[in-house]
């Protein structure tokens, strides 16, 4: 019952809790950052927390949550800003600008952190956990915060849900009809930061970028509607965070924040995988449905053809047996739309002779009906 | 045909510029209320950056664009607008009514949503455009044609008085192209005013009664008989264009630089 047990750990409850609040803000927040093709912004946005982080922690003089969250909002929306800023007054492109605020801000980050570690303050232990994440340190004066960022979030997305759906498919036309676009394409982008600050704690800023990008990525697989897929990014968000931190309670050592993201990676790999109509294996399934559907046609077609003009059974197929003609021939022949009668001294490809019953005759002409209807 | 003697759109002295570019040099239009006008030009005239630019979804370095005499900022709820085709992400999660809808969220206001009134509104212009038995699908598995006439659907919705469509004929089958420009003309009909950036030098005398000849600056405009003459077009279009005076019509060979 050890696992039962677990369930009443302090901290198990703390980790548990914390990271599904963090699947909670991210997949939503990410499914719009996806959308905007703005996947990379949040690796972005992510990496420059790690200077508010430092700042938090000088200007508070101890790792004080607090201080610490409102220093990487600060300093991730500044460098989301500055981001905007380039992409639309310089002829940096957006990968460009990305690379530049992302480079730039961790490097003052690791600097301040360095000079942190080196400056022999006693209370700055683990800081350079905000790297990775350091799960189990999460106490539940944090949750509350978290929580509150979270359901902060959550409601301004509810309210604004319209004016950030038009904005995100098609800004050029909102714009027209009187929307304030840039007011909810900055909202949209900082918003991105308080995903980010609910997850210091628990995956840390290097491997926050994907807590925004897989849920949502895997969500789009699902679904058809943009309410739906926040709900699902939402969920697999939940899911992810939630089987992370318990297989890491179960395991004992591992660490958590890379359990919750490669737990999102599975689920986006099973559905990039299966998710119908836009899954590999859909497509893949669907174009050989084509392929037999159009072989059949065509081994129909010519096999009347053939038959009509020379009004006896066909010896040699006029096309090449290969697999999928082979398996178009079984599925005519189990339908009853053609026979074959074996002359044992001929090789197999050769030897059989293939001849249309009736009901196969029937079935040709419909395909030829409705080829002749297409073409005229 | 309602046509009286207003000004539905009037532009006075616009300039935009790209990368210290001229892609507009001194623009001065008027186009009175009621008709159907085409703006015409080669590639690069900057007929598309005129639309944007009167929209205010571009920069211009100098100009004013009025609606009926009064500012476009205090009449944008007047003005209807059918962007290109390209310029959104079709794979965006939504149903063909769904993007219909979004043409009433400015009318809507901040907080309100879409209720039962926006539906039925939304399904009506569907059916104008053809497009009701398709309300429910997904705008990924829409065809060129369709995804252009659910454009034009948002915009009918909006129910403005001007409206502006950017290539609404560009790359959409037969079946598409009558369809539309049968609802720009019923909306002619209804005094409303089109202003149609096209490409098709061929179907210009047969859809619009007034043009607007453009290469930066405005070639020529005015209605579309005494604009649309061989002069004008060699001066719009330099030597991109062969022209053939036959008769009563302009025809056009598909330009060569030799021939």
């Amino acid at each position: 019952m050890q696992w039962l047990s677990i369930l009443h750990d302090y901290t198990f409850q703390n980790v548990v809790i914390g990271a599904a609040l963090l699947g909670l803000i991210s997949g939503p927040l990410g499914s719009f950052a996806v959308l905007r093709r703005q996947s990379l912004l949040g690796d972005a946005i992510s990496h420059a927390a790690l200077p508010g982080v430092c700042l938090g922690f000088i200007i508070a003089g101890s790792r004080e949550m607090g201080s610490i969250i409102v220093g990487a909002m600060v300093t991730g929306a500044l460098a989301a800003l500055l981001m905007l800023v380039l992409t639309r007054m310089s002829r940096l492109k957006t990968d460009a600008s990305i690379g530049i605020c992302l480079s730039i801000f961790f490097a003052i980050g690791l600097v301040l952190l360095t000079y942190i570690q080196g400056s022999n303050n006693a209370s700055q232990g683990g800081l350079e956990s905000f790297l990775f994440g350091q799960a189990a340190a999460t106490l539940r004066s944090d949750l509350w915060l978290m929580g509150g960022i979270t359901l902060f979030s959550l409601t301004l997305l509810g309210a604004l849900w319209k004016q950030a759906k038009l904005v995100t498919f098609d800004p050029e036309f909102a714009h027209t009809v009187g929307l304030p676009v840039s007011l909810i394409e900055v909202l949209l982008t900082t918003m991105v930061t308080l995903a980010v600050v609910v997850g210091l704690q628990m995956v840390g800023v290097v491997l926050m970028a994907a807590m925004i990008v897989a849920p949502a990525v895997a969500a789009r697989q699902w679904s058809r509607h943009l309410g739906a897929m926040v709900f699902i990014a939402a969920g697999v968000g939940v899911v992810s965070g939630v089987s992370g931190a318990s297989i890491s309670a179960l395991s004992r050592g591992l660490a958590t924040g890379p359990l919750i993201i490669l737990s999102a990676s599975i689920i986006v790999l099973i559905s990039l995988a299966i998710a119908p109509q836009r899954g590999l294996l859909w497509g893949l399934l669907q174009h050989l449905r084509q392929v037999s559907q159009l072989r059949r046609r065509q081994i129909l077609y010519t096999l009347y053809k053939t038959q009509s003009t020379r009004d006896q059974e066909v010896h040699n197929l006029p096309f090449r047996l290969n697999f999928s003609a082979a398996i178009a021939l079984w599925q005519l022949r189990r339908k009853g739309f053609l026979v074959s009668q074996k002359t044992p001294c001929l090789p197999m490809s050769a030897g059989n002779r293939w001849l249309l019953t009736s009901l196969g005759v029937r079935e040709a002409q419909s395909v030829m009906a409705e080829l002749n209807g297409k073409t005229t | 045909m309602v046509r009286d003697e207003r000004v539905a759109l009037s532009v006075n002295d616009l300039t935009v510029s790209y990368h210290s570019q001229p892609v507009l040099w001194d623009i001065n239009i008027d186009i009175p209320s009621g008709v159907m006008a085409g703006i015409v030009g080669p590639n690069g005239a900057g007929k598309s950056t005129l639309i944007k630019s009167l929209l205010g979804l571009v920069p211009s370095l100098s100009g004013e664009a009025f609606i009926d005499g009064k500012s476009y900022k205090s009449q944008r709820k007047r003005v209807g607008y059918v962007p290109q085709r390209s310029s959104v992400d079709w794979d965006f999660p939504t149903t063909a009514l769904d993007v219909v809808t979004m043409g009433l969220y400015g009318r809507l206001g901040w907080f309100k949503r879409p209720g039962r009134k926006e539906r039925e509104e939304s399904l009506e212009a569907l059916d104008m455009v053809g497009m009701r038995a398709l309300a429910d699908r997904q705008i990924s598995q829409l065809s060129g044609g369709q995804q252009q006439r659910v454009f034009l659907a948002r915009a009918l919705v909006q129910k403005a008085d001007v409206y502006f469509l950017d290539e609404p004929m560009a790359g959409v089958d037969a079946t598409t192209e009558r369809a539309i420009i049968d609802i720009l003309r019923r909306l002619r009909d209804e005094g409303k005013t089109l202003i149609v950036v096209h490409h098709d030098l061929q179907t210009v005398r047969r859809y619009f009664d007034w043009l607007l000849l453009l290469n930066v600056s405005v070639v020529a405009m005015g209605n579309v008989d005494d604009v649309f003459t061989a002069d004008n077009l060699r001066k719009a279009y330099g030597g991109q264009i062969a022209l053939l005076d036959d008769s009563n019509s302009l025809m056009f060979a598909a330009s060569k630089r030799d021939n």
